[in-house]
């Protein structure tokens, strides 16, 4: 036998390592393993109609499970048993896409947590809610936001439909090797700043495009502080960076949130299992290709004043101007952007006046979200000016919110509380903005028209949204007076 | 799936100068409910290239006579940001676009594009500025792209070399899909299911 020398390894070479089918040769990529696959409506029914075409069958219907999420109506059913042919405020091609959906299902034996199943939600949340999600898998998506598992310490991301047939029918990819970058994150986060203040401070570090080609570790003190569900905003936008995937190497935080879940072992073989995963973790000396670090203790809660996620600053700073730019920087997309968001260089976002504020998305819909925004309105009201969305992740979400009475919170303060779905994050369902309105959002994209054609996104924490709402205008959650759990 | 193979080709280019293009813009959210590759042309950059009522932009560049019939996007560095949709390299082929130019791919809109013939042709930032300056002084300026010996021709001969993937490459120049490789790993595929917990 050969003895392989060890060099130290990155968690993420680790993961790579073992589920390496057939290594790169000259010619070819990598074929990798895929060990979870999530499959959603909205980029599926083209890969299943390619394996249809070849005769081919899903190679690991065990492995695979799929959600109705992005085009699905949250409108409340007040515990009516969701069907597709009841849908309401759906269009006539969404209910056929959701219709394909469950048929391709059916057909190729793929476990579908359909609408109307009390585990449906948001394909990222109810992957980790289930415990599907693990440390050191490989997990893969059609959707990019499944940057979102690596929370757990998984190599988790987005890929192309034609990509998502690849799985379908042999569980595997041709991946050229990412490379690697650390993101470092010292101190602490102070009272009332999140992990989606701190990823849209790290996406305005690195810029749109600074993380492509690589897959970000999070480390340092401030992350292991997290908990999963701040993890799992943290990763969520790695891509809006344009990271490949982020991770955080699993630890007691990872073992205690998924003791217990439905789909993870149980008795001595949990014990077996989490031994194996406290390997999983980047070793001393590992090298990354690409380091960088943020002072978490220096954040305040962070907005977003322009049409990509890397628009963002302070919420106490101004909005920043064109002509003082440096060179070489895109000034005229900042011109375009703040054309676009109605908004002056050098005006304060706070005080902006507010329509619409959207608590959901995969990126802030778990239950720790709603617990922080429920802090703030527990016992106010909602500016008359203001519609705000609460949209769980999950129907799972949604029964924990209404067993603690959350959801009696956001309805006296005049905020919907609504079905779980990704509802106004992508506006595929019919939630959406009128051309105009402003929108604070706890989602992940603030494109021109993501939320609607027209609508003009500020990506804010729950916490933000929260106040905003209160305030009707973009309002610093700091300045209220209760004290903020933390 | 397989494409059609890749030939050398000589066409007009339209510019998109912007930044960090998402594929938010090159194919909105709303138009994804179609369940086939066909029929998103029409639908490529719909809100640049339209008014809430349906007609078009006059000055939007997609729009000009200029970008008729042209097989080349020149865009802006970090095009195709954002969602994994592969609908967006579907409505710029469906919009007639064979390849596009770029300072920065992201990802998984370059991945997306190869699999699907579409080439994404990386440059650096300076040439993406020449292409941009000889546009906007040149009426239906044009580039003549071979993939097999990986060169673009500019209008005044003068020309560059690309960088592409070998297996990419191939793929793309035999119009071959990656699926026919992953199948043919099938064994080694099993022998590893048999190890791998
Ligand atoms: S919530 Fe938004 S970002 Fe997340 S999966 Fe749904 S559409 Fe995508």
């Amino acid at each position: 036998m050969m003895l392989v020398a060890s060099r130290p390894r990155t968690l993420f070479e680790k993961i790579w390592d073992a589920h390496v089918v057939r290594a790169a040769t000259a010619s070819i990529p990598a074929v990798l393993y895929v060990d979870l696959h999530l499959v959603h409506e909205v980029t599926s029914a083209q890969a299943f109609n390619d394996l249809r075409a070849r005769s081919l069958r899903v190679r690991r219907p065990d492995r695979t499970i799929a959600t109705m999420d992005h085009s699905t109506p949250t409108t409340p059913r007040h515990g009516r048993r969701a069907s597709l042919a009841t849908l309401p405020l759906i269009a006539d091609d969404a209910r056929a896409q959701l219709d394909h959906l469950a048929r391709n299902c059916e057909e190729f034996g793929v476990p579908l947590y359909a609408l109307g199943d009390d585990r449906q939600g948001i394909v990222h949340v109810i992957g980790p809610e289930q415990g599907f999600t693990q440390p050191g898998m490989t997990v893969v998506c059609g959707d990019s936001h499944t940057s979102t598992h690596g929370a757990f310490g998984a190599l988790a991301f987005g890929i192309g439909t034609s990509q998502v047939a690849h799985v379908l029918a042999t569980q595997c990819l041709l991946q050229t090797k990412p490379k690697t970058m650390e993101v470092n994150v010292t101190g602490r986060l102070a009272k009332g700043v999140g992990a989606k203040d701190l990823i849209l401070a790290i996406i305005a570090q690195l810029g749109v495009g600074g993380g492509t080609g690589h897959v970000i570790e999070y480390t340092g003190e401030a992350v292991k502080a997290l908990s999963m569900d701040e993890r799992m905003t943290l990763c969520n936008m790695s891509i809006e960076a344009g990271a490949r995937a982020g991770m955080v190497a699993p630890d007691d935080t990872t073992f205690a949130y998924l003791a217990g879940r439905a789909q993870v072992p149980k008795g001595n073989q949990w014990d077996a299992t989490v031994s194996r995963w406290r390997l999983l973790r980047s070793d001393d000396g590992a090298r990354f290709d690409t380091s960088v670090s943020i002072d978490a203790s220096e954040l305040a809660p962070m907005i977003t004043y322009g049409t990509n996620p890397a628009m963002g600053m302070a919420i106490t700073s101004t909005v920043p101007d064109p002509v003082t730019r440096v060179e070489g920087s895109d000034r005229d997309g900042l011109t375009k952007a703040l054309h676009y968001m109605g908004l002056n260089a050098g005006q304060p976002m706070l005080g902006t006046p507010v329509d619409v504020v959207f608590l959901g998305s995969c990126t802030n819909s778990r239950i720790s979200d709603l617990r922080s925004a429920a802090q703030i309105l527990r016992g106010r009201h909602i500016a008359p000016s203001v519609r705000m969305l609460v949209v769980p992740g999950s129907q799972q979400v949604k029964q924990q919110a209404e067993a603690e009475g959350l959801d009696r919170i956001f309805l006296q303060a005049g905020a919907e509380w609504r079905e779980s779905g990704c509802s106004m994050c992508i506006a595929m369902n019919g939630d959406s903005l009128k051309p105009g309105q402003v929108a604070v959002s706890t989602s992940n994209r603030n494109f021109e028209g993501r939320q609607g054609a027209g609508g003009r996104t500020l990506l804010a924490s729950p916490l933000t949204a929260a106040a905003s709402a209160v305030a009707g205008v973009v309002a610093d959650p700091r300045s209220f007076t209760m004290e903020l759990a933390n | 799936m397989g494409t059609s193979p890749f030939r050398p080709f000589t066409s007009h280019y339209v510019v998109l100068p912007g930044e960090n293009i998402d594929t938010d813009q090159i194919i909105p959210a709303r138009f994804l409910t179609t369940t086939e590759r066909t029929g998103l042309g029409q639908h490529a950059f719909h809100d640049w290239r339209y008014l809430p009522d349906g007609t078009a932009i006059p000055h939007f560049p997609l729009n000009t006579a200029a970008a008729r019939h042209a097989r080349i996007l020149v865009a802006g560095h970090n095009f195709g940001c954002g969602s994994s949709r592969e609908h967006a390299v579907w409505a710029l082929q469906g919009a007639g676009f064979d390849a596009v130019v770029s300072s920065q791919f992201a990802d998984i809109f370059r991945g997306n594009a190869l699999g699907n013939g579409l080439l994404p042709i990386e440059v650096s930032k300076r040439m993406l500025a020449r292409l941009v300056d000889i546009a906007s002084s040149q009426h239906m300026a044009s580039l003549a792209v071979d993939l097999e010996t990986q060169t673009v021709q500019l209008p005044d001969g003068d020309g560059f070399r690309f960088p592409i993937a070998p297996f990419a490459k191939h793929c793309v120049l035999a119009g071959i899909g990656e699926m026919d490789f992953l199948l043919a790993a099938t064994d080694r595929i099993t022998a590893f299911e048999a190890t791998h917990s």
